[in-house]
């Protein structure tokens, strides 16, 4: 997303002015508490796009489990907050690292599986600890934890939203970022050319488990309940759609799904009955006229205002 | 030893159920490449028609055997039509596509027929009516066999006889073999794939829709979403027994039931699927082609 300083910093400042806006709009009362739910939602739902897209959009490994990771941080985040009342932002950021733990757990077997093989297994990887939570007494089986302070406000859902996409987009940038890419690009070549493959996997795994471990949590402490359905694999497939749609491998197609998806179902809570059939509507045909998702993996930058010249020269070079 | 045996039986009959739905995605990966996530709700679409045609056939007053086989039959062939439509409008335009794209697909068009399913049938689960009385047999000791699963298995094995013949001696078998093999090479020699494609979705949902019966048959009750748990566990034993190889699927369907059913006679049924999914990744680690399936080298 940050071409260069530049973006990073113009960025960061119109971040900074979504945010005060935003705010400010909640101290007069403009906007009410279904429309906080609503941005908190769309942040909770950026990390974990654009985590979700470091694994699956820049390495290139097909991960179906990660709802798995956020289930992990939620539980334990949670569990922090409610049993040895530790401070909210360490409960998350520990959430975080344990679900880094489990990212680590999965990167391991991926490193022998690949594209459909990965998915089924990561899959089945968040299944296993869903049944694990489904089945442990302390976490409360399947009622779950409830009475989960809330304490997922705007400022700190901004703060985790905004860490999440500049830490992931500058890794991505980063030498290591290209090593990733190119792993997904082909892995085969990428490891002739002497890059690690089976260290960037585990990485990529590792930190988007962790970012999915804190998005758990936020939910966790915004949504005062917590079960094991709700990190059930259609909840992966949800974070999957977002990541899709908006454009895999683009940190800003990602946030753009997030809030496009986000808005359209909330938008569908007025027509329960027909919410899943409209939506699933939307997802074909979306797939079906527009496959590589809203902005493929072109980035949103500034260069798309202006100079319009320079632009349509590049997509001449990248279509000969 | 005759409560493992009865267990062993047991097992065998849940798992044919999983053959047969596996047997569908099975032929379905192995030719277009997709995991058809859509496949456990034309399971479920075609335990419904069984259902309704069963009542309709019942009420005309025929004999049982004859509504058996008749909502056997109509609930195929009804099937067969939905996984042709399904293929041609939905996953045709998206051939040339990434296939995370036709995946996501195939998961829009499952919750298309899940909530379609609960839009017009209602969210309740139905009773399935008993069109075969039940009889238990008693084979030795204290095993015991009822009608119903001598029923499910002599039906697996009819289908499999039948899908076997298809595969390996008509011409849209041999069309199918070549198709999975290389399918542009299948193209070039002047095989029509398309229709070739469309024939084995059409084999596919069939068959699902034969297990959709029997399911209701031996549980007593159908709901719209009762295809997705399924759905998922065939796709593992489809995995198990090598994904691309019919007989694997048979394999991995009996053993996948004949694993949940022991884990559940030790009294551990809260972690059955958790076990499922366990037998998944460690298959998928230490034999990615599963038991039947064919190493395939890399090419470089």
């Amino acid at each position: 997303m940050f071409k260069n300083s530049r973006n990073f910093w113009v960025g960061s400042a119109a971040a900074f002015v979504i945010y005060v806006v935003i705010q400010l709009l909640f101290n007069q009362g403009v906007l009410n508490d279904v429309a906080e739910s609503t941005i908190i939602l769309i942040c909770i739902n950026i990390i974990l796009a654009v985590s979700l897209n470091l694994i699956n959009g820049f390495t290139g490994q097909f991960s179906m489990g990660h709802a798995g990771f956020m289930s992990v941080g939620a539980y334990m985040s949670a569990i922090l907050t409610l049993d040895f009342n530790v401070p909210f932002p360490v409960a998350l950021i520990a959430g975080g690292c344990l679900a880094a733990v489990f990212g680590m757990m999965i990167g391991i077997p991926s490193l022998r599986l690949k594209g459909d093989y990965l998915a089924m297994a990561t899959l089945g990887f968040g299944e296993i600890i869903r049944i694990v939570l489904l089945n442990t007494e302390y976490v409360g089986g399947a009622s779950g934890l409830s009475g989960i302070p809330t304490q997922s406000s705007w400022t700190w859902v901004f703060v985790f939203t905004f860490l999440t996409v500049v830490l992931i987009s500058n890794f991505v940038n980063s030498i290591h970022g290209k090593a990733c890419i190119a792993i997904r690009e082909n892995e085969i070549a990428a490891e002739a050319m002497g890059i690690n493959t089976t260290q960037y996997k585990v990485i990529a795994f590792v930190i988007g488990a962790f970012f999915a471990g804190v998005a758990g949590g936020l939910s966790a402490h915004k949504f005062y309940v917590i079960t094991p359905t709700s990190f059930n694999f259609i909840k992966s497939f949800e974070i999957l759609v977002i990541v899709v749609l908006g454009g895999l491998g683009s940190t800003s197609g990602a946030i753009l799904g997030a809030i496009v998806l986000t808005l359209l179902f909330t938008w569908l809570q007025d027509f329960p009955e027909i919410r899943m059939i409209i939506y699933s509507l939307v997802l074909i045909l979306m797939m079906i006229f527009r496959p590589s998702g809203l902005l493929g993996t072109r980035e949103f930058t500034l260069d798309l205002f202006k100079r319009k010249g320079k632009k349509s020269d590049e997509s001449v070079r990248s279509s000969s | 030893m005759d409560y493992i045996i009865q267990q062993i039986i047991n097992g065998i009959s849940v798992g044919s159920i999983y053959a047969l739905i596996a047997l569908g995605y099975t032929m379905v990966y192995g030719i277009i490449k997709l995991i058809n996530f859509a496949h456990g709700d034309v399971f479920m679409v075609g335990s419904f028609v069984g259902l309704f045609t069963a009542k309709i056939l019942a009420a005309q007053g025929f004999p049982p055997m004859v509504v058996f086989i008749g909502a056997l039959i109509i609930s195929m062939t009804a099937s067969a039509v939905l996984g042709v439509v399904i293929e041609r409008t939905a996953y045709k335009p998206l051939r040339k596509v990434s296939r995370i794209a036709v995946l996501i697909t195939a998961v829009g068009v499952s919750f298309l027929l899940e909530n379609g399913g609960i839009y017009i049938l209602g969210p309740q689960a139905k009773g399935f009516p008993e069109i075969l009385e039940k009889q238990q047999f008693n084979l030795f000791g204290s095993v015991q066999v009822d009608s119903n699963q001598v029923m499910i298995l002599v039906v697996t094995v009819i289908l499999m006889v039948v899908l076997q013949y298809i595969v390996h001696f008509t011409k849209t078998g041999k069309a199918m073999r070549a198709v999975s093999y290389d399918l542009e090479a299948a193209r070039l020699m002047g095989i029509n794939v398309d229709r070739t494609i469309s024939y084995t979705f059409a084999i596919g949902s069939a068959l699902a829709a034969a297990a959709g019966v029997i399911f209701g048959m031996t549980y007593n009750s159908v709901d719209p979403l009762m295809g997705v748990i399924p759905g998922l566990k065939a796709f593992v034993a489809a995995v198990l027994g090598g994904i691309g190889s019919v007989p694997g699927a048979l394999v991995g369907g009996l053993l996948l039931g004949v694993i949940e059913t022991g884990v559940t006679s030790v009294g551990y049924s809260l972690w059955r699927d958790g076990v499922v999914f366990a037998v998944l990744i460690l298959i998928l680690i230490f034999r990615p082609s599963g038991l039947f399936g064919k190493n395939v080298r890399e090419k470089v």
